[in-house]
């Protein structure tokens, strides 16, 4: 009797196919990839930014905060006037931008401001922004340009 | 037919239990490798709030002038001057040690103020800063070239943890983003 049942255990196969593993895989990282979306915050402003030389690579990204500023985008297409972005939302008033740089400097004192500014934007406006950052203590802060391609 | 018998036997089968390995490693290679392309810019550094303390007096020949005008017109300690003009001046300026006695005393002691005008189109204003800052990159080249023998940023990838930066110590970047004018 016992001899039946060991020969019967002894003839099951074992193992766990494993051929389709990678496959399975492979499904995991394409499903990932098609559906990621790099979170990227949407323009209410036009923002073409300009060239310059003396360009710096910024290596910590988690410290970077973008200030967008330029023509506000209307809906039928055209542009307004110049207005201030910071992350989401047109700032309606400049004292926002030292609240919203207050909070983010209380949770990373090591922000970089990161200004994308327009090329036809006035630099008075720009002005009126640094001094809230200065208001804020958000003092290092970074011009965006591209590489000049000379 | 012993033969026949012995082909039979032959696995034919590649073992496969480690491509889910081969892939998992695959993923954390570009996973850790891809760098979404990080902010690149002309970064400085805003003067503090002005009622914390007094801004330190700054004797005139010491202090470079330059102001741009709404219609893009610069003027570098009150002369009109080309943008292209302005990155010999600031090196001179920067260089002087005391010779011209209109110019600054030391590297350490020149100081460039960069004013606008309110109107100005914000891409003079960086063609403009951009000439003031490469006016000092290239004065650091230069001095690391002596120093060491290549370019600035070459030298500051071979500081150690504690060593001194002796070429930031000798050419102090004091570019002045000053209040700007009404009007």
């Amino acid at each position: 009797m016992s001899a039946h049942f060991k020969k019967k255990s002894a003839n099951t196969k074992q193992e766990i196919p494993t051929a389709s593993l990678p496959d399975i895989i492979f499904m995991l990282l394409i499903f990932f990839m098609v559906t990621t979306v790099l979170r990227e915050t949407e323009l209410k402003v036009r923002v073409n930014i300009p060239s310059a030389e003396a360009v710096q690579k910024i290596d910590q990204k988690r410290l970077i905060q973008y200030i967008y500023i330029g023509p506000e985008q209307l809906e039928g297409g055209g542009v307004g006037e110049a207005a201030v972005q910071v992350n989401d939302d047109i700032v309606e008033d400049l004292p926002d931008v030292r609240q919203a740089m207050y909070r983010r400097m209380l949770e990373e004192p090591a922000t970089i401001v990161s200004l994308r500014v327009d090329n036809e934007v006035e630099t008075g406006l720009l002005y009126d922004v640094q001094q809230e950052l200065r208001e804020a203590e958000a003092l290092r802060i970074n011009y965006s340009t591209n590489r000049d391609a000379e | 037919m012993a033969l026949l018998k012995k082909r039979n036997k032959r696995e034919a089968e590649i073992p496969s239990s480690s491509m889910a390995d081969i892939a998992f490693l695959l993923l954390i290679f570009f996973l850790v490798t891809t760098t979404i392309d990080a902010d690149k810019g002309i970064y400085t550094q805003l003067p503090p709030k002005l009622d914390e303390q007094e801004p330190p007096e700054i004797r005139q020949r010491n202090l470079l002038n330059v102001l741009v005008a709404a219609d893009g017109n610069v003027l570098v300690d009150n002369e009109l001057t080309q943008i292209s003009q302005i990155r010999p001046l600031v090196k001179r300026h920067v260089l002087n040690n005391g010779q011209d006695p209109d110019l600054s005393e030391s590297p350490q002691k020149a100081v460039v103020s960069f004013k606008t005008e309110r109107g100005l189109r914000y891409d003079t204003y960086i063609e403009v800063l951009d000439e003031l800052k490469s006016a000092y990159n290239d004065l650091r080249d230069d001095y690391a070239q002596q120093l060491a023998g290549v370019d600035y940023g070459v030298y500051r990838t071979r500081l150690g943890e504690d060593d001194e930066d002796e070429v930031k110590a000798a050419i102090p970047v004091k570019l002045s983003l000053a209040e700007p004018d009404p009007g």
